[in-house]
């Protein structure tokens, strides 16, 4: 029963690391109608930022900070230089631009960085550890994680639901001719809000480092689980990203804890041992496949 | 005006007949292929390296021929491999194709080559498909057969007297024979046989599941980047009394990335930094000064393949028939101390199980802890019958 506990609490972490990736990307799409496959990329130049100004700028916070800042920079250079040019155009073509910065970007990390993997400490104040249960200390640092992710949605629902911008976000997600039309300048709210999400990445890429391997490509595996995410919330809905958020981080984490398990129960042998991991990395598609079935457009669609 | 184009064409013919034969008999054609993009592309950076160290050290020959090599990068894709190779053999014979890192690209390649007239040497792959039945005159294995590395640990589990076992793979093929190759030497209880997708980031969910079963040891095959996650998340658990053994999982590809955390881990291997015999004494500071990284098993496997072909040229010269007998001898320094090929052409050596410790220059290494296995033969080396 512990252990249960103990599984929900790391799906609930790795659901907040996936809202925190998820939240830019459905912002982005939401309000731009912009498929940006990159958006994993930002999340792994988060991480290397992050440890080359922790290594060279005294620490973890500076480097947090300096690494949030340049990769919501590169972000608007990519804005300016590549994607303005695609909103009028299809979402093939996006697709294809898009996937192109992601090579582009991999190969050039791995041309300035190597291609060895690097490693980023933890925090000094938040790497000491706490008894979760017996034999198995629990660092303190992912619990921070978890509550980050938590202010990160607040924070985001209170700008989105209250602000001036919040509402031309709103606004835009319903209608971008419309916003465009009452004299707002379209193009400055685009560059905002993909600024914002590319900063958001590389804020969960700077958070994630301590505890995975910071490599060239890791952003394209958390990718896909964050399109699951905006997928099953509704595209473009910050509330619905945070609930899908923790439905999938949940629902993977559990299920390859308890599949496994319960797969041996049922069945007996090596079939049992096949089946339970393949099962357990479907487990979220199949949830995704539901939740399309009984609500196409996703559990909160068309409410920002 | 006719006279001096005969007089041109004479000694064109003149000059095509002297340098003809002249560099088909000097010259060494020899292909590296090795990852070199990727997440993977430090492994087989290690492979071009310590093939590149032995070549130096021949003054760029081997066995007293002057070697053209050429470097091929795979990218960890079986056909991009297989077009690579067969333009390059189309357009300059290759005596030797060395390479490549993953099994999955060797099976690809494996007909080209060999169909080419080139030997493939493999430094690092040693599928288990050409080691019995399917075992070929053309294709020597520098490294092991896949299986070995897995069972030290399996064997070393044994011999300690551990009671119940906890063992993670990734959820593909080499996972499945990895936790295979433990359990065939493995006399205890494998509590959790655990599969995880490749891709997985947070190994979390496996490390409450081990502090929950409280094995006495634990087993994992966790390449690349899972277990730079395992390895730091593990240490972060604070399951410090749990011992853990590995395959692939703490070499010197990725201490750098796992730094302290990695300390008292343990791997089962058929070489390390610290092996203690003369040829390795010398190949591994010569490594380090050259290249400025701490060479793995990947590195030592492709220096010894190096020094392996210059020892059967310097018998047989670049005879493709006299090579094979030449190259089954096995007369070289190996950094390892004992080697020498089974009938299978794998190699019979001895394996160790190592552990991560700090050496006074603050780098991270393996170092041998104990001998497991002597001269081992791989289980399939009996269904060989080479033509």
């Amino acid at each position: 029963m512990i252990l249960l506990i103990v599984q929900a609490l790391n799906g609930f972490q790795l659901g907040m690391l996936l809202f925190l990736i998820a939240s830019g990307l459905t912002l982005v799409f939401g309000v731009m109608k912009f498929v940006n496959l990159a958006h994993g990329v930002q999340y792994m130049l988060g991480a290397y930022l992050g440890v080359t100004f922790a290594t060279h700028a005294g620490g973890f916070w500076p480097g947090l900070v300096l690494a949030c800042i340049t990769t919501g920079l590169v972000g608007l250079g990519l804005e300016w230089l590549i994607y303005r040019h695609l909103y009028n155009r299809g979402d093939l073509e996006q697709v294809l631009a898009t996937f192109g910065v992601i090579i582009t970007l991999n190969e050039a990390t791995r041309l300035i960085w190597g291609s060895s993997p690097l490693q980023l400490a933890m925090p000094e104040a938040l790497s000491s550890t706490f008894q979760l249960m017996p034999g198995l200390r629990y660092p303190i640092y992912r619990v921070a994680l978890g509550l980050t992710g938590i202010a990160v949605a607040v924070l985001l629902a209170v700008v989105v639901n209250t602000t001036r911008i919040g509402m031309l976000i709103r606004a835009g997600a319903t209608s971008q001719e419309m916003v465009s039309a009452l004299g707002v300048d379209i193009g400055r709210l685009f560059r905002i809000v993909f600024g914002i999400g590319a900063m958001l990445a590389g804020f969960a890429g700077v958070l994630a480092a301590p505890l995975v391997s910071v490599e060239p490509g890791m952003g394209e595996s958390l990718l896909i689980l964050a399109f699951v995410v905006i997928v099953i919330g509704g595209l473009g809905s910050i509330r619905g990203a945070f609930v899908a958020a923790i439905i999938v981080g949940l629902v993977d984490t559990l299920g390859r804890a308890m599949i496994t398990t319960l797969a041996h129960t049922l069945l007996s042998g090596p079939s049992a041992a096949r089946l339970g991991p393949a099962l357990a990395s479907m487990l979220i598609y199949l949830v995704m496949a539901c939740v399309l079935a009984v609500r196409p457009a996703g559990l909160f669609a068309g409410r920002a | 005006m006719l006279k001096q184009v005969l007089a041109a064409c004479t000694a064109l013919t003149l000059i095509a007949t002297l340098i003809a034969p002249g560099a088909s008999a000097q010259t060494l054609n020899i292909a590296v292929v090795t990852t070199l993009t990727g997440p993977q592309a430090p492994l087989g950076e290690q492979i071009r390296d310590g093939f590149q160290l032995a070549l130096d050290q021949h003054g760029g020959k081997l066995g007293g021929m002057t070697v053209d090599l050429t470097i091929v990068d795979d990218e960890l894709k079986p056909d991009v491999a297989v077009t690579k190779i067969r333009g390059l053999m189309e357009s300059k014979r290759q005596d030797f194709v060395i390479g490549p890192v993953f099994s999955v690209v060797k099976a690809a390649i494996f007909k080209p080559v060999t169909g080419g007239g080139a030997y493939l040497i493999s430094p690092n792959a040693g599928l288990s498909t050409f080691a019995g039945k399917a075992c070929s005159p053309d294709l020597f294995v520098t490294s092991y057969q896949n299986d070995q590395p897995h069972s030290i640990s399996g064997q070393f589990a044994t011999d300690k007297g551990y009671k119940r076992a906890f063992i993670i793979a990734p959820n593909y093929q080499a996972g499945r024979d990895a936790l295979n190759g433990f359990k065939s030497r493995f006399k205890g209880e494998v509590v959790n046989e655990d599969y995880v997708p490749l891709n997985q980031m947070d190994m979390q969910s496996e490390i409450a599941k081990i502090a929950d079963a409280k094995p006495d040891v634990v087993y994992v095959f966790l390449p690349g980047g899972l277990g730079i996650s395992f390895v730091k998340q593990y240490r972060q658990a604070g399951l410090t009394t749990i011992p853990v053994l590995s395959t692939f999982t703490v070499d010197e590809s990725t201490l750098p990335a796992q730094g302290d955390a990695a300390i008292g881990f343990y791997t089962g291997t058929n070489w390390a930094p610290n092996s203690d015999n003369a040829a390795n004494k010398a190949f591994e500071p010569a490594f380090e000064k050259r290249f400025g990284y701490v060479p793995a098993t990947y590195a030592a496997q492709a220096f010894d393949t190096a020094n392996l072909i210059d020892s059967a040229v310097r018998v047989a010269g670049n005879d493709h028939a006299k090579l094979r007998a030449a190259l089954e001898k096995a007369d070289f320094a190996s950094v390892r101390g004992s080697f020498r090929f089974g009938s299978n052409h794998y190699p019979i050596q001895d394996f160790y199980l190592a552990k991560v410790a700090k050496r006074a220059d603050g780098k991270l290494q393996t170092e041998i802890v104990s001998k497991v296995l002597s001269n081992d033969v791989d289980p399939y080396a009996a269904e060989c019958k080479m033509p």
